[in-house]
């Protein structure tokens, strides 16, 4: 390998000595010669860790080994261990040798679709702020803006700046999904998705898909990050993910946030004018989102503990206004996912019923069959909350007032139905025992958003 | 505490019992202690398996393969097999996530008691060991872990030729392998053979019969799980 091919694969990460393929004495010398530089995995002051790759610094999440090359027990962290335990006497490499540039793409962007009004003048913003090499914006669209046709002149710009971009999303199913659709829209582009389980390992392509468990990986390697999602649910519970996206940037660099449901904090600054930002409060066929209508039901908690679905739900399931369509049902937990589905497969029978939760293995296959429109109903758990994309559905939340139903999450759900231009509309009912704030602040922004978007 | 699985916050019961008596620690939180089950009923008197019958017909075939006695006198499982129990196997052993381990102990413990009573404070714990490759890789042996666990001596006194992965292995090429284990010192005591998994059972002859070989008097395996 010469040093072009050194720097292709080794600029911009931060690797383990095992995960870097080069033997003993080449190593040695690169590290002798600085184009690696290392620092110690663990920093440790008094009692207190933190790990150098994820930033965890929580002390349940470190753990103790009596290490078989050292003789003696250290710390290791438990936090980032799927990609390969981190221990105190690990060292983390650093490509500390000038980087090679990226080639130029001209016209890198095959995709041949028209955007909205909205969406252009989204687009054109965010082109602005890659040129001038601004630091970040955000993109606040409602969900089914057509998030990423918006980004696609950006990306194409980026390309032809000769720019490393990185697409980073929370979910697996995201960058699966997302994958196909960039590799068509830029089809001269030679494009990787990384998540856990990717056949693809190295990231080595100048643009990327990668989920932000993955980022860990980074330091320093992108002109231009796109966090798309950035409220979603163990992106901003989990502090390693923002931790992992500001180190995967360059310094200069632009952050682009994608968000349909901005959180408080980025509100505030928004209000503030410190975080430039476009609203696109139109969806890409032009019709609004779907309000959510309350269902009280007295004994749900009775019911679900039975896991029984409540009477209110059969009343308003026998008088759907479309029943041809198909039906999304979210759960607070596994659990009910799976027992639910079995009831609600013995008294409607004449509908297939199937449940999706985290920790399904066959959890791609069954979203792609519903997608094909192969059973009727799906039971889930929040991780399809969003994007996801179905045709034609129906929504509904049983026990809308639990903790893991939290504004965002409910706008996010409510805006899984009416995604396609055929049919635009759909039921949003959220089945709930008493109204909580999340449940109304939620559909005080929808209305808010459609009024912004010009529907009364 | 925190759930060494989930990492959820355990608050610990205080009562009367708690605070005159020391209780046992535990390492994982109600939902996910639940998720694994120990296993109970009938099972084969020689290898744990799950089964109506005294003896497995896979024990049945041991017995009868002529070339050899079958040099373990049983083995007894903890744990049985299911999903949660493989995720938890595989952060642990393959990901080397160390103190996730202690989960084990008291069930581990108990299940020593239960079956092994019998045997003289003589007896040692002997651990399957891993090939010096395995071992520079994951950096600690999870058999020995669990013998440690035992209220016995253990004697890290196998060594073992590195061969592929006996997980990546088939049926046949696992119990018509050439035995890998050696001996560095022998044993006059009983032994209870510690592992991690019975599956074929192949693994725990091999051990088993070098350890005959050279006078140890009888050989026992306790493992976490039946596979």
């Amino acid at each position: 390998m010469d040093d072009y091919e050194l720097s292709r694969r080794y600029a911009g990460k931060l690797l383990l000595r095992h995960e870097i393929l080069i033997d003993e004495p080449r190593f040695e010398h690169l590290l002798n010669a600085h184009y690696f530089t290392s620092e110690t995995a663990i920093q440790t002051k008094w009692s207190h860790h933190e790990c150098r790759r994820c930033g965890n610094q929580k002390p349940s999440l470190f753990g103790q080994i009596p290490c078989h090359h050292c003789g003696e027990t250290h710390v290791y962290c438990r936090k980032c261990i799927e990609m390969g335990r981190v221990m105190a006497c690990s060292l983390l490499y650093e490509w500390t040798s000038p980087d090679q540039p990226w080639p130029s793409h001209p016209n890198a962007c095959t995709w041949e679709g028209e955007l909205t009004t909205a969406q252009q003048k989204a687009s054109d913003l965010i082109v602005r702020k890659i040129q001038g090499r601004e630091k970040e914006i955000l993109t606040w669209a409602v969900c089914g803006a057509g998030k990423t046709e918006i980004l696609y002149p950006g990306i194409s710009e980026a390309l032809k700046l000769g720019m490393r971009v990185c697409i980073a999303t929370p979910r697996a199913d995201v960058v699966r999904e997302l994958l196909p659709r960039l590799r068509e829209a830029f089809s001269g582009v030679y494009i990787q998705g990384l998540y856990g389980g990717s056949l693809e390992k190295d990231g080595t392509a100048q643009l990327m898909i990668a989920t932000t468990h993955q980022l860990l990986r980074f330091k320093q390697a992108f002109d231009v990050m796109i966090i798309d999602e950035v409220d979603a649910f163990p992106y901003t519970h989990d502090t390693s993910l923002p931790f992992a996206a500001a180190r995967a940037k360059k310094e200069t660099s632009t952050t682009i946030y994608l968000t349909a449901t901005p959180r408080q904090e980025q509100q505030m600054r928004m209000a503030r004018k410190k975080l430039p930002h476009v609203f696109i409060p139109r969806r890409f066929h032009g019709h609004p989102m779907p309000v959510p209508v309350f269902h009280m039901c007295y004994s749900l908690k009775k019911d679900l503990q039975k896991s029984q679905p409540p009477k209110a739900f059969f009343k308003w399931f026998h008088h759907r206004k479309t029943p041809g369509r198909q039906l999304l049902i979210f759960v607070p937990t596994i659990n009910l996912a799976g027992n639910l589905t079995q009831k609600l497969a013995a008294i409607l029978s004449n509908s297939t019923t199937m449940a999706v939760h985290a920790s399904d293995h066959d959890r791609e296959e069954k979203v792609q069959q519903f997608r094909e429109k192969r059973f009727q109903i799906l039971v889930t758990t929040t991780i399809l909350e969003r994007g996801v994309t179905f045709p034609s559905v129906d929504v509904a939340i049983l026990d809308a007032g639990h903790t893991v139903f939290d504004e965002a999450a409910l706008v996010q759900i409510a805006g899984r139905a009416g995604r396609s231009p055929s049919d635009p509309t759909g039921e949003v009912v959220f089945f709930h025992d008493g109204k909580t704030e999340a449940m109304r602040e939620a559909v005080r922004s929808i209305t808010r958003m459609n009024k912004r978007g010009g529907f009364h | 505490m925190h759930c060494l699985w989930c990492d959820a916050d355990m608050i610990p019961e205080l009562s009367w019992k708690t605070i005159f008596w020391l209780s046992r620690p535990t390492y994982l939180c109600p939902p996910c202690a639940e998720q694994l089950t120990i296993l109970k009923g009938k099972r084969c008197g020689k290898c744990s398996r799950e089964s109506d019958e005294e003896v497995c017909p896979d024990c049945r075939w041991w017995a009868a393969d002529a070339a050899w006695d079958d040099p373990l006198v049983r083995n007894y499982a903890v744990f049985s097999y299911n999903d949660a129990m493989k995720e938890m196997i595989a952060k642990w052993k393959y990901r080397g996530d160390y103190c996730l381990g202690k989960v084990f102990e008291g069930a581990y413990q108990t299940a020593f008691k239960q079956a092994f009573s019998f045997l003289s404070r003589e007896a040692v714990a002997v651990p399957i060991p891993l090939s010096d490759e395995r071992m520079h890789e994951r950096g600690f042996n999870q058999a020995k872990m669990l013998a440690d666990f035992l209220p016995l001596k253990t004697w890290d006194i196998l060594t073992r030729n590195h061969s592929e992965k006996q997980s990546k292995k088939t049926r046949r090429q696992r119990v018509t392998a050439a035995n890998p284990f050696q001996l560095t010192r022998t044993v006059k005591h009983p032994v209870i053979l510690a592992d991690d998994i019975y599956t074929t059972g192949s693994t725990l002859r091999h051990a088993a019969f070098v350890l005959k070989e050279h006078g140890c008097p009888a050989v026992y395996a306790l493992t976490l799980i039946r596979g």
